[in-house]
């Protein structure tokens, strides 16, 4: 029992990604109608704002220390963060300590402008193309902004702590009941997934409750007669593209203490993605984020060592085999709309 | 001549010649001067033109003929290098066997997996063939380590068996005592041209795969192929069940695919699971629309252009670039430089990701699109207005409508 309880836990923090991502992509097409193969740079990038928040609250200058003395009896030169400097030691010192949660305010507005540029730029060009060219230009997309973040952040992962309050874990067991060192569970992946529950709330929310969002809902299901009615859908879709990159930027700034970001971590979870989104059904919001999460608590299943013994090499494809089941049993995915890329 | 009209037996002919000319007509610049930068006759990179030309060749017959775009062809690119590996293990360092049983086995899996993704089409059918190569690389990575030999890449240890191995055999790939590493090197007047065995395997492999693809491109059977990627539908309707051919259609692009994966074993004794990995399935599809899918020329043309990229802006760093800009003044010599740096050396894949993108946005046909256009603007200089119906995709003439 309690074994199970720790994989469902494990699990849940890679399924918030996934389902974060996979909700992205869904928005992305069924508004818009395009796949998108950017969209594991955009997660990619926004773990990168993370690690450009740190450096930008890192940012310091020299300064000559008169209590402290070298070996020699010089007065010592310290670096002191322009933070640090400007709020106090203890201020500054827990601002930048704070870092990671602190890029969602740079990475809110990056990637919406980023979202806005994509779709303007060059995903507006492509709604009358077939669906294989949507896939390949963006693709090509996804090339040339992994390659830019390589170019300014070099090929190697960063590291990007938790805040210290938030890094540590905790014993989840002995809320529940049982002996306390059975179930551990870090907290900052307690914090990734109420932060993932958090936003899918709110995008849904966002669609369901909100004028803006009831049209868009209106526009996912009939485009023309939206237009028709005198409503210039197109700009709310740009709006809502702009909404999906920010979904993916969030889940990607807030991945950041979980896994070093690197310039290809976007492609190794947009393959997974993918493979969500088709289970889920293409073009079902629901879908997606169930799908995300069944996914992400299987796969941490099939990594205990007890199944790897009955079934070795499980953990490797899991993901892979479920897809291959559900898509020849359920042709649509686990909740697919029908006539949904059916051609 | 071989079955083939006028047309295509001169085509053959050119694609025959230029392909063993290589050696001489990638070297144009003198070994000494600044452009034998540029030079690609070397073996290594001839041979991954040749059999990643054969790699595309495949991947067209699938996806130019029926539009199906499979994201997990380099899975059987990696069952063919495996199967060679395993050949020289057990039999000894002949290539012929293990490329014959490469073709068999991959033709095995293709068929195996083409028969359950099949069943889907669309970006179904995409994400299965995904789902089935990302499975493969996984598992090679991981349990089948006794196979595969994991991080490791499966290589010929002293220990092997090699029961055919003769005592005067040769110790690296060879096909009856003609070694593929060995070559003859020719020094004309400053031009080193560089003739090398495995090169000319590789290349008359490619040939013969070649004529075949053009046979399957002219006959009922390619028609067939196509009249399933313009309407699957009405195909149906017509009371035709389509996936007898399509699965013949993965099976075959699936050999080529085996094959080209061993010949890469047969070049260099390795197979590692990396070759299964999507980014190698991602790969063959750029090559495959750079060059412009549904042409015979164009996945050759694709490969080529790739592969000379990766090889040969790889190669050029900031020493290269000073050397060539050294003319300018100081300060706009580091500025010019600054500005092509990111672009070349270790950043050419930005390159050619600007490079597919701007191909997919304005030439959907590729490269082959690109040059017709050329050659449509220089005609139509010529001779005003003539008939030119150019038709890349080699559709059948439409027949002129009745009310017209």
């Amino acid at each position: 029992m309690e074994a199970i309880i720790l994989q469902i836990l494990n699990g849940l923090d890679k399924g918030s990604a996934y389902a974060l991502i996979a909700l992205g992509l869904t928005l992305i097409f069924g508004t818009l109608g395009v796949v998108n193969f950017a969209h594991g740079a955009l997660f990619m990038i926004g773990a990168f704002c993370a690690v450009i928040m740190q450096r930008l609250l890192g940012l310091s200058f020299e300064m000559v220390d008169e209590t402290k003395t070298d070996f020699l009896g010089n007065p010592l030169k310290v670096q002191v963060p322009y933070v640090e400097s400007w709020f106090g030691p203890e201020l500054g010192g827990a601002i930048i300590n704070w870092s990671v949660p602190l890029g969602i305010a740079l990475a809110i507005p990056v990637m919406i402008v980023l979202g806005f540029v994509m779709e303007r730029g060059l995903i507006k060009h492509f709604y009358k193309r077939p669906h294989a060219d949507q896939i390949l230009v963006t693709f090509g997309l996804a090339i040339v902004l992994q390659e830019i973040i390589k170019y300014f952040f070099g090929a190697n992962p960063i590291q990007t702590g938790a805040p210290d309050m938030l890094s540590g874990s905790f014993d989840f067991g002995t809320m529940l009941g049982f002996d306390p060192n059975v179930i551990i569970y870090p907290l900052w992946r307690l914090v990734y997934f109420l932060f993932a529950l958090f936003i899918i709330a709110g995008v849904f929310a966002f669609l369901q409750f909100t004028t803006f969002g009831m049209v868009v809902r209106a526009g996912m299901a009939d485009r023309e007669t939206v237009g028709l009615l005198g409503i210039d859908i197109d700009r709310r879709f740009t709006i809502m593209f702009g909404l999906a990159a920010a979904v993916a930027g969030l889940a990607g700034v807030m991945y950041t203490p979980i896994l070093a970001p690197n310039y290809h971590m976007g492609m190794d979870f947009l393959v997974l993605s993918f493979v969500v989104v088709v289970v889920g059904g293409m073009g079902s919001l629901p879908g997606a984020v169930a799908a995300g999460f069944l996914l992400g608590i299987l796969q941490s299943f099939a990594s205990m060592n007890e199944i790897k013994s009955i079934i070795p090499g499980i953990d490797q494809v899991i993901i892979y085999l479920v897809a291959i089941v559900i898509l020849l049993t359920r042709p649509r995915g686990l909740m697919g709309r029908k006539g949904v890329m059916e051609d | 001549m071989f079955g083939l009209s006028a047309k295509d037996t001169r085509f053959l002919l050119i694609v025959v010649f230029l392909t063993l000319a290589t050696p001489i007509l990638l070297q144009p610049f003198p070994e000494t001067s600044s452009l034998a930068q540029f030079n690609a006759g070397y073996p290594d990179l001839m041979q991954k033109f040749a059999i990643f030309g054969i790699f595309a060749i495949g991947f067209n017959i699938l996806f130019g003929l029926t539009g199906y775009l499979s994201f997990g062809h380099a899975a059987f690119l990696g069952v063919g290098s495996y199967t060679v590996v395993w050949m020289y293990k057990l039999l000894g360092y002949n290539v012929l066997p293990g490329l014959v049983l490469a073709v068999i086995i991959s033709a095995l899996f293709a068929l195996l997996i083409g028969f359950i993704s099949l069943r889907r089409s669309g970006i179904y059918f995409s994400i299965l063939t995904l789902a089935f190569a990302q499975m493969s690389y996984n598992l090679a990575y991981s349990v089948l380590t006794p196979i595969t030999n994991g991080e490791t890449g499966l290589q010929v240890y002293s220990n092997d068996p090699q029961i055919l191995m003769g005592e005067n055999s040769p110790t690296s790939p060879h096909l009856f005592g003609l070694v593929m590493r060995d070559s003859v090197q020719v020094d004309v007047g400053g031009w080193l041209f560089t003739f090398n065995i495995g090169y000319y395997f590789c290349a008359i492999i490619a040939i013969l795969a070649f004529y075949i693809s053009l046979r399957i491109f002219r006959s009922p059977f390619g028609m067939m192929l196509r009249a399933i990627k313009t309407n699957q539908t009405r195909m149906n309707y017509t009371g035709l069940n389509s996936r007898p051919y399509t699965l013949a259609a993965f099976v075959i692009s699936g050999m080529y695919a085996g094959l080209a994966g061993g010949l890469l074993a047969s070049m260099d004794p390795l197979a590692g699971a990396e070759r299964m990995q999507w980014t190698a399935s991602g790969e063959v599809v750029l090559m495959t629309i750079l060059g412009g899918a549904g042409t015979l020329m164009g996945p050759v043309l694709g490969a080529g252009f790739i592969k000379y990229c990766e090889n040969i802006f790889s190669k050029i760093n900031d020493g290269v670039l000073h050397g060539w800009f050294a003319f300018m003044p100081d300060g706009l010599e580091d500025f010019v430089i600054a500005l092509i740096h990111p672009f070349v050396g270790k950043g050419w894949h930005l390159t050619l990701g600007i490079l597919f993108m701007l191909v997919v946005i304005f030439l959907p046909g590729g490269l082959v699109e690109g040059g017709q256009r050329l050659a449509r603007l220089f005609r139509r200089k010529r001779k005003a207005g003539g008939p030119s119906r150019k038709d890349p995709e080699h559709r059948p003439n439409p027949e002129p409508h009745v009310a017209e």
